[in-house]
């Protein structure tokens, strides 16, 4: 009885421990949705029922922060990056692999190196050359640094591993060019390793901080990520349209996570295997 | 005669590496050499000279860069520790396959990193104003009798940070233990408890030494995360109260653009991350690596 009872209470303490983790990692999503409807003062004052400000604050941001025009610049380069890098990162993966060599192996690691670098680290000599190149404050300023990743190149490195050879050997045989195979065999193979890389390289791209925020300097050009830290760095942030302008940055993520969950999180953890 | 010997299939295997290459020369590797030689340049603005290792000397006599490293550390050896810990524990108790609602439990922890950095760090903001919904909460359990003053003391706004930033990353990491813990033997476990091992045992036993390998990866990863803290002290905190909060990466940010610049020094500062960042990677590899063959 006594083991009994003392499992019983260890498995209940489990059910506490993990609920309240649970009910404290979804918490600030309510408080972000109650809170989009809801005036500023009551949101620094913790209310937590749901309000009527949802429109007038939507009509805010859409006012203060141009909404519009930080959404639209989101989604340019957005997709602009995922495209460039996932076409030039599954490219080297592939070479990587397919065309293996001593030469190649060795530039490789030399790229890998590089996940070591810290962005701090580049953004001082990155912005000095981008400055005489009149790339600040351009979209072509942001997409340039993001698209050859090495995390990526490594990522589709080995994916790639696992691609059947003698299929290439084929279409050789049957005369397709190398970059055939590659658009026309490995391509429609490999949508699994993609739709992966997509996701990956999507978080990163449209929750880019740092260098945008150094590179952009006119509102015209400002991300949303850049406009919603501006809104909370006034003296008075207006939290009501803060948190509406926060829902929208963080509605494609969400929506990719519950419709993807499972590509998802193995893009995030199976990159590292 | 080279041409021959390398077939056209090698030619256009470079093809498809070169472009990459291409980029990362230009756009990593050479901003790093030009980094190294900023950091030799003294003087503000445009009008630099040569000044040899005065900025590595200006280093240690730097109260802001010594605060800011001091800061970075604090949060690297609390908030990672904490972080692993509970992001284990809780993999192991969702490693239960008699668990009920396992997929409801692992969905809501791992839901903060859909967020950004930037978003988040406005929610907690939000919700740690001095009059907002935490500070109702813990009086409402009669946990503290006044407001905390969050983010305008210097003690709690780190505190601050460290639960941010432990809010966002913990089921992340929460994942890679999960994904490894399906490697082990369910029955070890099972085996275990017949013998009378009791939780921590197994916990301790089991559990961590079987994922030993992945431990070390995320600690690797967070430590480097960590280091390299920026979003979240510039959208929580900005710095404050007072410069109390800053990261090492924050104040390389101050130092090239909000004030006049001062690119050189801040090469300086930012070659000092990328040593720490290299060197306790590597001492972190070593360490498993010995104790692995003990």
């Amino acid at each position: 009885m006594k083991i009994k009872q003392s499992r019983f209470w260890s498995r209940g303490f489990q059910y506490v421990i993990l609920i309240l983790v649970s009910f404290l990692s979804v918490f600030p999503f309510y408080w972000m949705i109650v809170s989009a409807t809801n005036v500023s003062k009551d949101i620094t004052m913790g209310r937590l029922s749901f309000g009527s400000a949802l429109e007038a604050n939507l009509a805010k941001l859409m006012k203060a922060g141009d909404l519009v025009t930080s959404l639209t610049n989101t989604v340019i380069l957005t997709v602009c990056i995922v495209g460039l890098s996932l076409l030039l990162c599954s490219m080297a993966g592939y070479g990587y692999v397919v065309f293996q060599s001593k030469r190649k192996n060795r530039w490789f690691y030399f790229i890998l190196t590089s996940m070591m670098i810290p962005t701090a680290t580049l953004v001082i000599p990155l912005f000095r050359m981008f400055s005489k190149l009149g790339l600040l404050n351009t979209k072509l300023g942001v997409i340039l640094p993001a698209v050859s990743t090495a995390f990526l190149i490594f990522f589709f490195r080995q994916n790639t591993k696992n691609f059947p050879m003698e299929t290439i050997q084929a279409a050789r045989i049957d005369g397709l060019n190398e970059a055939g195979i590659f658009f026309q065999i490995y391509f429609p193979m490999m949508k699994p390793t993609y739709a992966a890389a997509t996701i990956i390289t999507f978080m990163s791209a449209w929750n880019n901080y740092m260098w945008p925020l150094i590179a952009l300097q006119t509102p015209d050009q400002r991300t949303l990520p850049l406009m919603i830290s501006s809104l909370g760095s006034s003296y008075t942030p207006d939290f009501g349209m803060i948190m509406v302008g926060i829902i929208i940055s963080t509605l494609p993520s969400a929506v990719i996570f519950f419709l993807l969950q499972k590509h998802f999180v193995s893009g995030m953890v199976g990159s590292i295997k | 005669m080279k041409i021959k010997r390398r077939p056209a299939i090698s030619l256009n295997g470079w093809g498809f590496v070169i472009p990459s290459i291409v980029f990362f020369l230009w756009l990593t590797f050479l901003p790093m050499i030009q980094a190294l030689l900023l950091s030799f340049q003294k003087g503000k603005g445009n009008n630099t000279s040569f000044g040899g290792l005065s900025n590595y000397q200006r280093l240690f006599q730097d109260p802001m860069f010594i605060t800011a490293v001091k800061n970075t550390f604090l949060y690297l050896i609390i908030q990672v520790p904490i972080m692993l810990f509970l992001a284990l524990i809780v993999s192991s108790m969702l490693n239960n396959p008699k668990l009920k609602f396992r997929g409801l439990f692992r969905t809501a922890i791992f839901v903060p990193c859909i967020t950004s950095l930037v978003a988040y760090s406005l929610l907690f903001k939000s919700m740690f104003a001095v009059d907002g919904v935490v500070n109702r909460t813990l009086m409402g359990l009669h946990l503290i009798s006044d407001p905390v003053r969050w983010l305008l003391d210097p003690f709690w706004a780190k505190v601050v940070i460290i639960v941010a930033i432990t809010w966002r990353w913990m089921g992340y990491n929460m994942i890679f233990y999960l994904s490894s813990l399906q490697n082990i033997d369910y029955s070890m476990y099972e085996a275990a408890s017949i013998d009378g091992a009791s939780a921590a045992q197994q916990f301790f036993r089991i559990t961590v030494p079987q994922l030993k390998p992945v431990i070390l990866l995320t600690a690797i990863m967070s430590t480097s995360g960590t280091l390299q803290i920026f979003d979240e002290i510039v959208n929580i905190t900005n710095g404050g109260p007072n410069n109390t909060t800053i990261s090492i990466a924050y104040y390389i940010y101050q130092l090239s653009f909000k004030f006049m610049p001062d690119f050189g020094y801040a090469a300086t500062v930012s070659y000092a991350v990328f040593l720490m960042v290299a060197v306790l990677s590597l001492i972190q590899i070593k360490v498993s690596g010995d104790s692995n063959e003990n």
